[in-house]
């Protein structure tokens, strides 16, 4: 029976061996030979597993030392979800780097593959789809298991979920290398990888209510509600966003299903809602698990946690035209997006407050506990992200900003603050779990990574305010013959200060989470690092404690 | 009319109240009167299991 199995699964793989070869072989451009002979290698390595009955996973599993024995709860694909994510992460923040100092010295543009306009959306998918879609789908798992008190539902389609969600992301990232791209900001891949993402999101879907529905647990713990209309909405938006008619089916090259300001609006609609649901959402959902957890206090409120939730459900879609102000949109639509967009602002603080009021009474933790004063810098930076984003839509303020490097320092001190931080918190806090050690290899590397990730998003932010505002300055000055000022050359040549100032900034962020990467390298081989505790009370010396002793003879007056 | 305009005047009268209709109520709902206890329970329940092998031991 064995035997026949195997020699089954080895024949789908022959199968799918000779569709991709004969697709490498009759494809009309570069760029889908190689992906399809991406899926070919991918398709004789697993066939040649089925008939070896090789175990590359054991193997693998044995070398990232995980925990095997019976549990409660299937971990295995948290394991490898925190391993993908602090590999992506890695990956993501050094192309990140690599195109911050390209703008600073454009020397390193290196043709066709390593120039900024194909490196740029490998470093915004990396560290969007690859860092954030990783821990997003790893801690979701892990969450919904705990919270519902079931097991995964569906553990194949969980592994499936995972690998296919991997190569999706190998797909998109060496096809904006070869030139593959559809254009769309925040989704470039073409149709083909388009189609194997919803694939792959709705056998996600599917394990994730299937999880819900095993619960032994009445209630559905709030967590998991940002977490469901996460992967719904992205779905929804996935989908229309990439409504496209290919070509041909042997070629990469694809047209949208919308055209002029239609098409722009499908764009940012998907684009503002990619920030919504991807970036804000489900990240809210680890806030609501894990800041609990780690500051073993209950949420400040429950209920405030529910009425966060519906606001950004009901507010957050209508955003999105604030992407377009001044363009050919409608100016109804263009003061639709600004007024929704400041809305916005009050569930926005309203779960900020939430988060941070969750530490009363345990605020000395920020001291002591080196996690929880990377979600206490978390939360502050949502807050702060989404203080500037309902101001930066704001027409007015908008006619400055937009175009100009403000709203890269925008994006970034929401990405980097926000995003960044609470998944690296998460990470911390399931790394001791999953592996089953008694905690982190190094609590103050924890430290230097919360100060370095810290000071290089103020490096970051600080020095892109001042771009930004003096891009948009120079742009706009007229002279007093009605003729513009600035070329664009100039006002690019005024920025070459600032844009070391990033990259330095981006270096000091990196450095942070390789750190990160050694930490839990050591922490899953079993290491513990001795060092002194944090917080902890200088050397006390009861002997010392007590008034300074002055001489009983008192002094003549003058 | 267009199917666009019959859609756009929906939008703007009767779908525009039922979704403020539906909002308000989800959030008034929450503070329904016996609400406070549930949301209690809710928020502690994150505590009460032991994330090592499962077990609950009522914390």
């Amino acid at each position: 029976m064995q035997v026949e199995a195997a020699l089954g699964r080895a024949g789908l793989w022959f199968g799918v061996l000779l569709i991709s070869l004969v697709f490498a072989a009759t494809a009309r451009d570069s760029g889908f030979a190689a992906h399809a002979t991406i899926i070919a290698i991918v398709s004789f390595v697993l066939m040649w597993i089925s008939v070896a009955r090789f175990d590359p996973m054991g193997k693998a599993r044995g070398f990232f030392q995980m925990p095997d024995g019976p549990s409660r709860y299937d971990d295995d694909p948290i394991r490898w979800g925190v391993l993908a994510t602090m590999f992506w992460a890695i990956v993501g923040l050094l192309a990140g780097v690599f195109i911050a100092s390209q703008l600073a010295f454009p020397q390193l543009n290196i043709e066709p593959y390593f120039n900024f306009g194909r490196v740029r959306p490998l470093h915004t998918s990396a560290v969007v789809f690859a860092f954030g879609g990783n821990i997003l789908i790893a801690s979701s798992f892990y969450v919904v298991q705990r919270t519902c008190r079931a097991q995964l539902a569906f553990p194949s389609l969980a592994r499936f979920v995972f690998w296919g969600y991997q190569l999706f992301i190998v797909l998109a990232a060496s096809g904006y290398l070869f030139g593959v791209t559809q254009s769309r900001e925040y989704a470039e891949p073409e149709w083909y990888v388009d189609l194997w993402l919803t694939i792959v999101w709705v056998a996600y879907l599917i394990v994730f209510v299937g999880t819900l529905v095993r619960r032994t647990e009445p209630h559905i713990y709030v967590a998991n509600w940002f977490y469901l209309s996460f992967i719904i909405t992205i779905a929804m938006l996935h989908i229309v966003n990439n409504l496209a008619v290919p070509v041909a089916w042997n070629g990469s090259l694809s047209f949208s299903a919308f055209a002029g300001v239609q098409d722009a609006l499908t764009q940012w609609w998907y684009g503002h809602n990619a920030v919504a649901f991807f970036l804000t959402v489900p990240f809210l959902a680890m806030m609501y698990y894990f800041v609990p957890k780690q500051a073993e206090r209950p949420v400040y409120s429950y209920r405030l946690s529910i009425i966060h939730f519906w606001s950004l459900i009901f507010l957050y879609i209508w955003a999105g035209p604030h992407h377009l102000h001044y363009t050919a949109l409608p100016d109804w639509a263009q003061t639709l997006g600004m007024v929704f967009s400041v809305i916005l602002w009050m569930p926005s603080w309203g779960g900020m407050i939430n988060g941070l009021m969750t530490l009363n009474g345990a605020w000395d933790k920020v001291r002591t506990d080196p996690i929880i004063r990377m979600m206490v810098m978390a939360m502050a930076f949502y807050g702060m992200a989404t203080f500037e984003g309902p101001m930066l839509s704001i027409k007015a303020v908008n006619s400055l900003s937009h175009y100009t490097d403000w709203t890269v320092g925008h994006v970034h001190s929401g990405a980097l603050g926000w995003n960044g931080l609470i998944s690296f918190a998460a990470v911390y806090f399931l790394v001791p779990r999953l592996w089953k050690r008694e905690r982190m290899y190094s609590l103050r590397m924890i430290n230097w990574h919360f100060w370095l990730a810290t000071l290089g998003i103020v490096f970051y932010a600080s020095s892109m305010w001042v771009a930004g505002i003096t891009q948009g300055l120079m742009w706009r000055e007229y002279g007093p013959d009605g003729y513009l000022v600035n070329s664009f050359a100039e006002t690019v040549a005024a920025l070459h200060e600032l844009y070391i100032i990033r990259a330095v900034g981006g270096v000091m962020y990196l450095g942070g989470a390789v750190i990160m990467g050694y930490n839990i390298w050591m922490t899953i081989v079993g290491r513990l690092r001795e060092e002194v505790p944090m917080g902890a009370m200088p050397h006390y010396d009861p002997d010392k404690d007590r008034p300074i002793a002055r001489p009983i003879t008192p002094e003549p007056a003058e | 009319m267009s199917l666009y305009d019959h859609l756009r005047h929906f939008a703007d009268s009767y779908g525009l109240v039922a979704l403020m209709v539906l909002f308000f109520g989800l959030c008034l709902w929450v503070f329904r009167p016996g609400a406070k206890q549930p949301s209690r329970e809710a928020a502690h329940s994150i505590f009460a299991e032991d994330e090592f092998d499962g077990r609950n031991d009522g914390q």
